[in-house]
């Protein structure tokens, strides 16, 4: 049994939730409303985040274009993400929405999110 | 090649110097340890050019700080930099100070100094509305002013280049030996030849004359300042002093000629490489200034700021006489306050006294007297200024938004003498960077300038010279 | 002279809101002036996400948000004008002159019936923050941090240790982890952060950055670049503790110490100024002392979230619309009433409302001074409670705001005050 002490970030009240985990049974405390024990139960299984940084733009020297995982990747999973989108490199004219790299470490597209023409 | 004369060090005094050398027929160099000019005291004092009522009468001080003061305004014309006119104004709180108000104008009387007048504390009241009600009397004095010290330094250094002279930074001076009929410099690395030597080394003129053979012991004194934004520059008009007292003129409320409100500085004993600003000295700074006016508005203070001041414990008159041990050596020490206002007399002296020790003087018909500063530029009218960017886009580009500079003036302090090679060296001769924002919307912008102009990678280019990089990569 | 019939300083998310709407409302010959080289002020370099919930209902980075007004300004062919900076704004008895520079025209004039104030801030630089030391390079606000990383891809430093846990400060944080950096530290003067929970928790706790609450840095150390920072817990009075004080060998000190409305144009025309916002006094359309001449965004007042800036613009922009429309006359007034501020209020926007023939309801925005628990929101007309809203929490970081009811402005009140109750 393992017990964990986190801050709710769904609204401004900022829960201090108390979580205790005993195998697949894991109970929540301290929320106000569902939304907290949704996010301590997601914080405890498996946390995401999503990524933003940029990519470089081979073809336009010192330029960068913004870029994001398409959806949430896993927390644990951020600096070998990085490692991956800092070896990268794209080709100008990017826009918002394109694909930079495909399902990247298996869990979301990395897609820009500004343009550079 | 042997220069006919080497200036040691780029502050005012030294670049006064150079320039006042370059009116005649001599080859002259100017060496400056740091990256840039005016990075000693020239960099940060309190801005004034004194009326010259405070020095002893008949000491040096006295002498070259009347005639310093007289020759000011035609100077910055010259060299085309801020110089005012505003008066100064010593307030006396209770009869002692009153007293010693009097005796300061007897003083300023015996100096030869004009427009001196003691006024009432409700007259000193009337023409500063700022001030306490607790000042009881004050003396007035409209012969004095404000400049820009860097401003002038860089400016003076600038014409002095453009009259011929050189300029070598990054030139610490480790050695000077004798060699027949000249000198020679070196800096461990590179030597300079000289037939003469002109010590403006500052804070450390007592090291170069050690290397000339003179004993002088110099020591730092830190001066905290507190600087206030233009909204609060008209605050008062004149300089407003306190009664000295033994730590030196007290601390100061002052306009600045850029329109800023500055008030110190404070005075304690320091090493010199100690340029730190403490909470002590920023707190006694503001509580002494209140004193004069409780009107002040701490929420307004833009930045803060430490400079060093010379003191000689040999002398507290400045010493200016060619050097005992090295004959064609002139020493400039403990140039310490009023030395900014006395610094175009130091010149004219520092060349007739070379003269007497056999620097021959031959006019250079080609000299110059004037400059064009990379500030003329917001000076202009409309119609001037288009004319300008009509000619040079760059002009029309703005790049720090607070102080209202444009990418062309910053290009020209790039480009012209001396030229500016850091991040501070360009807000000292443009002001980008100097305004309420501090350089955060417009330093990425002038980071890349310097970079493009210099030919270096961005990641090359520093604060202030040396190990002051300001980025320490990239990110990919 | 070129005239136009509204001109807007700025094209960051207020500009362009304030833009839209006022196109939407009838007013076409309408100019952006923007300083920068294309629409979309600081939200260009806020690569992160978390922008939009509100005004797009799904989450969006800085430069996706920009981009949604951009296509708006866009498809109404809104003209706008980059690289261009405004110097003077004029009120003059025969119109608003505003006067302007670029490289292509140099210094010119424009003549506007109406003009929307849309500069957004600045960040707060040492200078003003007084830290003693000495002044080396590697001392950044967080902004700038984030212009050299996202925008440049330069890295500022390596070792980094983050006065103030504003959001910025937050999200440079993690940015700044994630490429390698090693923060060592977040200092905070108050006893509470003013930063969102969400923040604290993804760019801090995350990383296992240590969040040090009514802590400062006492003194900056080292000559040519930062070599280190005192930092130390602070009393009550915000002084520094000496004895609980500690050395932090770091390269970079990044400030995040509140962002300032940039209102150097606004008080040079002679607008009046709210001495707490650092913004323009305004009514409820966001209208200045001056008619004709509104404010929005950032450069009003600093906003929690990008969403209320546009949705405040966009309320400015319909407001100069109506101006216009009128022929640049003000619309009749009734009476004027202050917003009176009780029970820890720092200031409100509007900070006056004024009562017409018909009135609208009044939203009035507010920040609170310090954090409070389970209070009461009232809304008094004449002294007179009109409204309570129970309010679990309140702090300093959030924006908050009371509506002032149709009704109640029709019995045309002498006093609207809001006031916070235990």
């Amino acid at each position: 049994m393992e017990n964990r002490e986190m801050i709710c970030i769904n609204c401004p009240l900022g829960c201090s939730l108390s979580v205790s985990i005993d195998g697949d049974n894991i109970k929540v405390s301290g929320n106000t409303c569902p939304r907290g024990e949704k996010y301590a139960i997601a914080e405890v299984t498996h946390p995401t985040r999503t990524l933003t940084t940029t990519v470089r733009v081979a073809n336009r020297s010192g330029s960068f274009v913004a870029v994001k995982t398409k959806n949430p990747i896993s927390k644990e999973k951020l600096f070998d993400a990085m490692r991956i989108v800092n070896a990268a490199t794209v080709t100008a004219p990017v826009h918002a929405g394109d694909v930079i790299i495909a399902d990247m470490l298996g869990e979301s597209d990395l897609i820009a999110t500004a343009d550079k023409e | 090649m042997i220069f006919d004369v080497a200036v040691i060090g780029g502050g005012v005094v030294g670049g006064l110097t150079a320039r006042e050398l370059t009116r005649y027929k001599l080859s002259v160099i100017i060496l400056e340890k740091a990256d840039d000019v005016a990075g000693g005291a020239s960099r940060a004092n309190s801005a004034i050019v004194h009326g010259g009522f405070d020095p002893l009468p008949g000491t040096l001080k006295a002498k070259l700080n009347a005639k310093g003061t007289a020759m000011m305004a035609k100077l910055a014309e010259e060299l085309d930099v801020h110089y005012r006119n505003n008066g100064s104004m010593v307030l006396a709180f209770g009869d002692e100070q009153d007293e010693k108000v009097r005796e300061l104008y007897d003083r300023g009387i015996k100096n030869g100094i004009p427009g001196l007048s003691v006024i009432s504390g409700d007259e000193a009241r009337r023409l500063e509305p700022a001030l306490s009600d607790t000042v009881t009397s004050a003396l007035l004095c409209t012969s004095s002013g404000i400049v820009c010290p860097y401003d002038l330094n860089i400016a003076a250094v600038g014409n002095a280049m453009d009259n011929g002279a050189q300029l070598k930074c990054n030139f610490e001076v480790t050695d000077i030996k004798s060699v027949g009929d000249h000198y020679v410099i070196t800096n461990g690395q590179e030597r300079v030849e000289a037939r003469y030597i002109v010590n403006a080394a500052g804070l450390y003129c007592d090291t170069i004359a050690a290397m000339l053979g003179d004993k002088y012991t110099i020591t730092a004194k830190k001066g905290e300042y507190m600087l206030f934004d233009r909204s609060e520059g008209d605050m008062v008009d004149r300089t407003i002093f306190q009664v000295p007292t033994k730590a030196g003129k007290g601390i100061l409320i002052t306009p600045t000629v850029d329109g800023n409100l500055l008030i110190g500085p404070t005075s304690e004993k320091t090493d010199k490489d100690d340029c730190s600003t403490t909470l002590d000295g920023l707190d006694l700074t503001k509580a002494t200034a209140l004193k004069s006016s409780g009107k002040l508005n701490f929420r307004k203070i833009i930045t803060s700021f430490c400079g060093l001041r010379s003191a000689c414990e040999e002398s507290e008159d400045f010493i200016i006489r060619m050097s005992d041990n090295s004959p064609r050596c002139l020493e400039l020490i403990g140039i310490d306050s009023p030395g900014l206002s006395s610094s175009p007399a130091i010149a004219l002296y520092a060349v007739e006294l070379l003269s007497e020790a056999g620097l021959v003087l031959e006019r250079n018909e080609e000299f110059v007297p004037t400059r064009v500063s990379a500030r003329r530029f917001e000076k202009l009218s409309a119609d001037e200024k288009n004319a300008i960017i009509a000619k040079d886009p760059a002009f029309g580009h703005l790049v720090c938004r607070c102080e209202t500079i444009t990418e062309g003036e910053i290009l020209q302090a790039i480009r012209q003498n001396p030229p500016a090679r850091s991040l501070d060296a360009v807000k000292r001769r443009t002001r980008a960077g100097m305004g309420r924002c501090q350089g955060g919307f417009c330093s990425p912008f002038v980071t890349e300038l310097i970079a493009k102009e210099l030919g270096i990678p961005e990641t090359d280019v520093t604060k202030f010279g040396g190990n002051s990089k300001l980025l320490v990569g990239k990110t990919k | 002279m070129l005239s136009y019939d509204l001109v807007i300083v700025g094209g960051g998310p207020a500009g362009m809101a304030a833009a839209v709407s006022a196109h939407d409302n009838g007013t076409e010959n309408i100019l952006i002036i923007e300083r920068d080289d294309s629409l979309g002020g600081i939200l260009r370099q806020c690569i992160h996400n978390g922008f939009g919930l509100h005004r797009f209902g799904e989450e969006l980075t800085g430069p996706e948000y920009a981009a949604r007004y951009r296509k708006m300004v866009m498809e109404r062919n809104i003209p706008f004008v980059c690289n261009t900076m405004v110097l003077s704004i004029e009120d003059t008895d025969n119109g608003k002159v505003v006067t302007a520079m670029n490289s292509d025209r140099g210094v010119f004039t424009l003549d506007a019936q109406a003009i929307v104030l849309a500069m957004g801030c600045r960040e707060r630089p040492r200078g003003a923050l007084n830290i003693p030391g000495t002044r080396p390079a590697g001392i950044y606000t967080a902004g700038t941090a984030q212009r050299y990383v996202n925008i440049k891809g330069m890295m500022p430093g390596k070792n980094i240790v983050i006065l103030g846990s504003g959001d910025i400060g937050l999200i440079m944080a993690r940015r700044m982890t994630l490429e390698g950096a090693n923060v060592k530290a977040v200092c905070e003067l108050m006893p509470y952060s003013g930063g969102l929970n969400r923040n604290i928790v993804q760019c801090l706790k995350d990383f296992n950055i240590p969040l040090l609450l009514s802590h400062t840095v006492a003194q900056i150390h080292g000559n040519e670049r930062v070599t280190g920072v005192t930092i130390a817990e602070v009393d009550e009075k915000f002084r520094v503790i000496p004895e609980k004080s500690q050395y932090i060998e770091c390269d970079t000190l990044l400030l995040s110490c509140g962002l300032l409305p940039e209102n150097e144009l606004t008080q040079a025309a002679g607008i009046d100024l709210d001495m707490i916002t650092g913004g323009a006094s305004v009514n409820q359309n966001r209208q200045t002392s001056k008619n004709g001449i509104f404010s929005a965004g950032n450069v009003l007042h600093v906003h929690d979230l990008v969403d209320y800036v546009s949705e405040e613009a966009e309320l400015a922009g319909r407001s100069a619309s109506e101006y216009i429309k009128r022929g640049a006359v003000d619309k009749k007034i009734v009476k004027t009433v202050s917003v009176g501020k009780a029970g820890g209020i720092r200031y409100t926007v509007p900070q006056r409302i004024d009562i017409y023939d018909e009135n609208d309801d009044v939203k009035v925005y507010f920040r609170v001074g310090a954090v409070m628990n389970d209070v009461t929101l009232t809304v008094k007309a004449d002294g007179e409670v009109v409204s309570g809203q129970k309010k679990r929490k309140m702090a300093p970081g959030e924006m908050e705001y009371a509506v002032v009811k149709k009704a109640v402005l029709d019995t045309m009140p002498d006093a609207i005050d809001i006031e916070i109750v235990k």
